[in-house]
């Protein structure tokens, strides 16, 4: 029986690896392979790695590209600055979050779904013309400084665009939902008895909070957490459109190495190494967590 | 006239405009066990997490050893609950579950560990202290649950069906294990049953609700012996109610057609209640005269007895007959005569 299923079906199975290899192991490879290339003009914008010549088969691939990234202090600050963007955003989602899935969470059905339904709306519009909204909205004529010089709290516009604080504003807005969902997901499920249980035996609601709600929605934290951190680490849009010239963020940096300095070996290089310094705290964290939540299964 | 342990006075609750509980009070004394005993939807949890202090109630209040403590939040009432569904904690194990609230009180570690060993010598548990919830059974469960409370030594215990969640045999075994546990520890028990068997073998008084009132409170033998009304007597065991008919003086019961002769009190009582077992049939043998005789009209044996349903004049009413000697087994068949007999000190009358 077994065996019949897995002759018949290998295809089934195998189309996502297929696809893995095809969009993500590819193009991996070919990023790879730029950020140890040379660079030189043309089109495109680096040398081969591996050419003929007179001299027979000739390399050129080089370690320059990550040795120069890694001794400008400009880069290593730019992605010191996105993850604390990432750090500062993941953890703003999670206070503001977690209320909002525990009370939605809790709430009636009929409601709930009112709720959740609230909560997806944002997404049936782009994201772009929702981070545009905010720059109307923080922009000097905008409405908040309208409203503050017509009640009289400020005299002439406030400056709230441009800012690494506009930034982090924007990057909660657009990533709260990712956090709210998860977290959602595992506080729908949890046995409100629990609670009752933890108060009759004695514990002050902060000790059941920390205790026995916590502790039981940490696989939503965890998970809303990585939603949230791990693209906010690479946000280019946000920081684009409402960032100003106080923080540099690595997103932007790779943008304007691609497509301003037209520098793909450094741009791939950049990027190759976002993903290592960022993929391996991850795998690390994940495999501490699976042991965990094995232990807890 | 010492007060009672537990009193509740006017209790009264609502839910969106549904009655919950009207005006409910209650006396309960000390290291009795009390079953709060009615369908779904009358009041009795209701009441139960009232007196855990989970709810407030609308009015009323609530006395513990002569302390009000109606405002009381849970976490510092001097009881515990075990829930239906015993809500242990996922992710902690045995230990950690029954420390929990041990944990929360100002005392020694040393004093911990003693207590945590002593309730899990009490309750059998060695040997799983480190298991996790789930990797225990639902009877182990139940007593992990049981220990989390009694370790705290609460000077009340309420249990919320506390034996609905085991299987039957595990749960008569079980039923003794509670009683014999609550005579050790001296612990008043409040139980919330739907299960009147369950109340009626564990509890030393029960009260009997029905749409947020109690309608009846006493111990098992008065509640099934005498109950205030048709509800009550159709709610614990098998009722056959009978109307009363009071001519010159003269006690009739109606669908008998049976002259009651022995009984003193001769007040205008409309209804009477023989409870199955008291009626006996028996084949019948040649025409008798002075009894009555029915139909049977369905036999049910179920081993230590058998259940016969019987007509008189189109009424139909039970009896169930012991089957003390192997050869009464199925002598009586369907539509059978059968010679009904009963002892008259047997029937309760009552007004409806």
């Amino acid at each position: 029986m077994i065996k019949n299923f897995k002759k018949q079906n290998v295809w089934f199975v195998f189309t996502p690896y297929l696809w893995l290899v095809l969009f993500f192991f590819v193009p991996l490879a070919l990023i790879l392979k730029i950020s140890i290339s040379v660079s030189e003009w043309g089109m495109p914008p680096y040398r081969d790695l591996f050419s003929l010549s007179e001299n027979g088969l000739e390399i050129n691939s080089t370690l320059g590209n990550y040795l120069f990234i890694f001794s400008d202090p400009f880069y290593i600050r730019s992605y010191l600055n996105s993850l604390s963007l990432a750090f500062t955003s993941t953890l703003l989602c999670l206070l503001i979050g977690y209320p909002i899935a525990f009370y939605v969470a809790k709430s009636k059905t009929s409601i709930r779904n009112i709720l959740l339904i609230m909560l997806i709306i944002p997404f049936w519009s782009s994201f772009l013309l929702r981070v545009y909204a905010w720059k109307v909205l923080l922009q000097g004529s905008g409405i908040i400084n309208s409203i503050l010089i017509h009640i009289g709290l400020i005299s002439e516009p406030i400056s709230m665009l441009h800012n690494h604080y506009a930034v982090i504003l924007g990057v909660v807005y657009t990533y709260l939902p990712f956090m709210i969902l998860p977290l959602y997901g595992y506080l729908v499920k949890f046995d409100l008895n629990l609670i009752d249980a933890s108060n009759d035996l004695g514990a002050k609601p902060l000790n059941t909070f920390v205790k026995v709600i916590l502790p039981l929605s940490l696989p939503g934290i965890v998970a809303g957490s990585m939603l949230v951190f791990i693209p906010v680490v690479g946000e280019y849009i946000i920081p684009e459109m409402l960032g100003g010239s106080d923080k540099l963020y690595f997103g932007k940096i790779i943008w304007d190495e691609f497509f301003v300095n037209r520098d793909w070996p450094i741009a791939s290089a950049l990027a190759m190494s976002g993903i290592v310094i960022l993929v391996f705290p991850i795998i690390i964290f994940q495999l501490m967590y699976a042991k965990y939540n094995f232990k807890n299964e | 006239m010492s007060e009672p342990f537990l009193q509740i006075i006017d209790v009264s609750k609502r839910f969106d405009n549904v009655v919950a509980l009207d005006k409910v009070n209650l006396k309960i004394e000390k290291s009795e066990i009390f079953s709060l005993l009615g369908s779904s939807g009358c009041g009795k949890s209701t009441l139960l997490r009232i007196i855990a202090g989970f709810e407030k109630p609308d009015e009323g209040r609530i006395l513990l050893e002569g302390k009000d403590i109606t405002k009381l939040p849970p976490y510092v009432r001097p009881l515990n609950i075990m829930f239906q569904n015993y809500a242990l904690f996922p992710h902690l194990n045995v230990t950690n579950n029954i420390q929990f609230g041990l944990k929360e009180e100002k005392i020694s570690k040393e004093e911990i560990n003693h207590r945590v060993n002593e309730i899990l010598n009490l309750l059998e548990l060695n040997g799983l202290e480190k298991r996790k919830i789930n990797e225990i059974s639902g009877g182990q469960q139940q007593r992990v649950a049981l220990a989390r409370c009694l370790v705290k030594k609460p000077k009340l215990l309420l249990l919320d069906e506390p034996l609905a969640a085991l299987d039957k045999q595990l749960r008569v075994q079980t039923q003794f294990e509670l009683v014999n546990l609550q005579y050790k520890l001296g612990i008043t028990f409040i139980i919330v049953t739907h299960d009147q068997e369950e109340a009626m073998s564990l509890s030393d008084r029960m009260a009997i609700m029905k749409n947020g009132e109690i309608l009846q409170v006493g111990n098992p033998v008065e509640i099934y012996e005498k109950p205030k009304d048709k509800y009550i007597a159709n709610f614990i065991g098998t009722a056959n109610i009978f109307n009363v008919l009071n001519k010159n003086n003269q006690i009739i019961i109606k669908e008998l057609n049976y002259e009651v002769k022995n009984i003193n009190n001769k007040e205008n009582y409309v209804k009477c209640l023989i409870r199955p077992e008291k009626i006996s049939v028996k084949k019948l043998e040649n025409q008798s005269d002075n009894l009555n005789i029915g139909v049977v009209k369905e036999v049910a044996y179920l081993g230590s007895y058998t259940k016969y349903l019987i007509e008189v004049n189109g009424f139909e009413f039970y009896s169930f007959m012991q089957n003390s000697l192997v050869s009464d087994n199925l002598q009586i068949r369907w539509d059978d005569k059968v010679q009904i007999s009963f002892n008259e000190t047997s029937i309760y009358f009552f007004n409806d």
